[in-house]
């Protein structure tokens, strides 16, 4: 309980590290920092006006507590071009992001394990000789360029999936969950998932091919194959179980990188999440937005990677979170 | 004839000749040491390997731009929308790409191996702060963090480098600390310790040559990744606009519905040139692997 506390007061630190270097970065800029929070279009009473709301005419250090306070109250602000609150647009934008990730990194992982554990044993042969190299080129491609690849040839030659977007424009839903489980959603998923899927597959089945070499030399498999155990229930019972451990930490660790990571993914298929916020709001200069953005993406990965050791030492109770690496 | 014959043959000396063996064994690392030749000639001979200026507006007849011409004798690749010569831009790519990976990986082994050193070597509260820094760093996303630099500053490669310097050095220096962590308790550092050397002299003489390949390891996949930053910012249009790089023409092939047209021709080639330069750090780095940590291979 007491590694619990320490870790999280960690994850805190760390948090609070980011939105303070945040606040920094989009404040101590060159340029004025007003310009960079108020659009031309605005009046120069709405401009005060805003300026006061926002707390930018005061000094940086007062500037400074206002902003931690409203970090902490949930409140992101106004986005310039579109006039409604940043938390609003992020929460609208996360449960696609969300459902791109957990979507893809379950394919990854349920193929990774799988192939892994498999090439494992076929080691020495023709097909790890394939394989291997295999995983290490989708490893080594630029994410979008798979995209693109699958988009002309599944989307533009053949025509069977949808080229862009999380629906059919101009569909209507009764509430978000109908909307994230009607077919037309799931229609318009399979490409950007399989895609990210395909950019990470590579990590588990690399992990657990390695680990379950390893595992297979320990002693107790040597001992359960003594027993006279059958080959199923040494690979499942045995090795597998202890080869799943730094998978699961994989994991986890890949929810948090790729909430930040799909960025291009999602501009390339059009997906309306986090990330393609993130890039437009950067891109049309509207400054609470990416700040706001950027927060949350961060927070997702600071606390992924809390739940990620949390994981391997409650996985695992020879490691200890507290001590250090 | 006193010629090379008559003298006797002098072994190579033991390094050199670890690392011709080395080499022999392992198909992967030549595989990646021969990719990085082939782009590096590339990269050099540019000017002469290209069959046109990568920048120039290609006409055909009068006033008529050359655009989206299929692969031809003349255009090996094809041209673009904007009528320039897809091959041209394709091997002038190779010189940004290797520009960005090779100054973004020095940065991150020079910063990495620095930090790590101290860190592991000092303790106290040296090895704190940075391993406070380097916690909040791995707090940050990777590729949003910076598209976020390049938007507020300017925009181009240096911005590019150093952002990705910046991100990846504390992967590289937790290593090394650990490392050093169990170096520094060895005799002969300790020996050094009682004859008298100062602090720097066995930091940099005596620890410094024994964490250098797990640096150039760190290195070599440190050039992917930059690359592949470079590839992805100048997709997303936060790249130097002036330079010709793979992203950028990937970007161009992109925004010019070169995928609805199916122009295979430019988008195809940019991409695996970008994976081949990738896999190569992939490679090498998995070949050095065996060298560093011989008890995982067998």
């Amino acid at each position: 309980m007491k590694r619990f506390g320490a870790r999280v007061a960690h994850a805190a630190f760390v948090l609070w590290a980011v939105a303070t270097l945040t606040f920094l970065l989009f404040r101590l800029m060159p340029g004025d920092p007003t310009l960079n929070f108020l659009s031309d279009s605005f009046s120069e009473e709405m401009r005060a006006d805003l300026l006061q709301s926002f707390g930018l005419d005061k000094p940086l250090p007062e500037q400074y507590l206002i902003y931690l306070g409203s970090l902490l109250r949930g409140d992101l602000g106004v986005s310039f071009l579109q006039k409604r609150p940043v938390l609003d647009i992020l929460l609208a934008a996360l449960p696609n992001t969300a459902a791109l990730t957990v979507t893809a990194l379950v394919i990854a992982y349920a193929f990774g394990i799988v192939a892994g554990a498999f090439l494992a044993f076929a080691r020495g042969t023709v097909t790890e000789g394939i394989a291997i190299p295999a995983a290490l080129i989708t490893r080594a491609a630029p994410e979008f360029w798979l995209g693109m690849l699958l988009l002309s040839w599944l989307s533009f030659a053949w025509g069977i999936f949808p080229s862009g977007g999380a629906n059919v424009a101009g569909s209507e839903f009764a509430s978000e969950w109908a909307r994230m489980t009607s077919a037309d959603f799931l229609w318009h998923l399979i490409l950007p998932a399989l895609t990210l899927a395909l950019y990470l597959q590579g990590l588990p089945l690399l992990l657990m091919r390695a680990t379950m070499l390893e595992v297979l030399n320990d002693e107790f498999i040597v001992m359960a194959r003594m027993k006279g155990l059958s080959r199923w229930a040494i690979v499942m019972r045995h090795a597998a179980r202890n080869a799943l451990l730094p998978v699961a930490t994989a994991f986890a660790l890949g929810l948090g990188s790729s909430f930040g990571g799909n960025v291009v993914i999602e501009t390339v298929f059009s997906w309306p999440g986090l990330g393609r916020v993130l890039v437009s709001a950067v891109q049309g200069a509207d400054y609470p937005l990416a700040q706001g953005a950027f927060i949350m993406i961060s927070a997702v990965l600071v606390v992924m990677n809390m739940v990620a050791d949390l994981l391997y030492a409650w996985l695992d109770p020879r490691v200890s979170v507290g001590a250090r690496r | 004839m006193p010629g090379a014959s008559a003298v006797p043959r002098r072994p190579l000396p033991g390094a050199l000749r670890a690392s011709f063996g080395f080499l022999r064994s392992q198909p992967f690392a030549i595989a990646g040491l021969a990719i990085y030749l082939l782009f590096i000639v590339m990269a050099i001979f540019a000017d002469q390997i290209a069959t046109h200026d990568p920048r120039e507006i290609l006409f055909r007849g009068a006033y008529r731009v050359a655009r989206y011409l299929p692969p031809s004798a003349t255009h090996y690749l094809g041209t673009t929308a904007g009528g320039r010569d897809v091959f041209s831009q394709l091997v002038h790519g190779s010189r940004s790409a290797l520009q960005v990976g090779v100054t973004a990986a020095f940065f991150v082994v020079v910063i990495g191996t620095l930090l790590g050193l101290l860190s592991g070597y000092l303790g106290g509260w040296v090895d704190k702060v940075i391993m406070r820094i380097s916690d909040i760093i791995l707090g940050l996303p990777f590729l949003p963090f910076v598209l976020v630099i390049s938007a507020l500053t300017r925009p181009g490669t240096t911005t590019l480098v150093a952002s990705v310097a910046l991100m990846l050095w504390p992967n590289t220096a937790r290593v090394i600390r650990s490392q050093v962590l169990s170096l520094r308790e060895r005799g002969w550092v300790e020996a050094a310790r009682v004859t008298g050397c100062s602090t720097p002299r066995i930091i940099f003489v005596h620890i410094a040559p024994q964490v250098a390949p797990l640096a150039a390891l760190y290195g070599s996949i440190a050039v992917g990744w930059a690359i592949l930053t470079e590839a992805s910012a100048s997709f997303l249009g936060f790249g130097d606009p002036a330079a010709i790089s793979w992203g950028l023409m990937l970007q161009d092939a992109f925004a010019n519905q070169a995928l609805s047209r199916g122009v295979w021709s430019w988008f195809v080639p940019p991409g695996l040139c970008i994976v081949l330069l990738v896999l190569a750090g992939f490679l090498v780095s998995r070949g050095s692997e065996k060298l560093l940590f011989p008890k995982l291979g067998d």
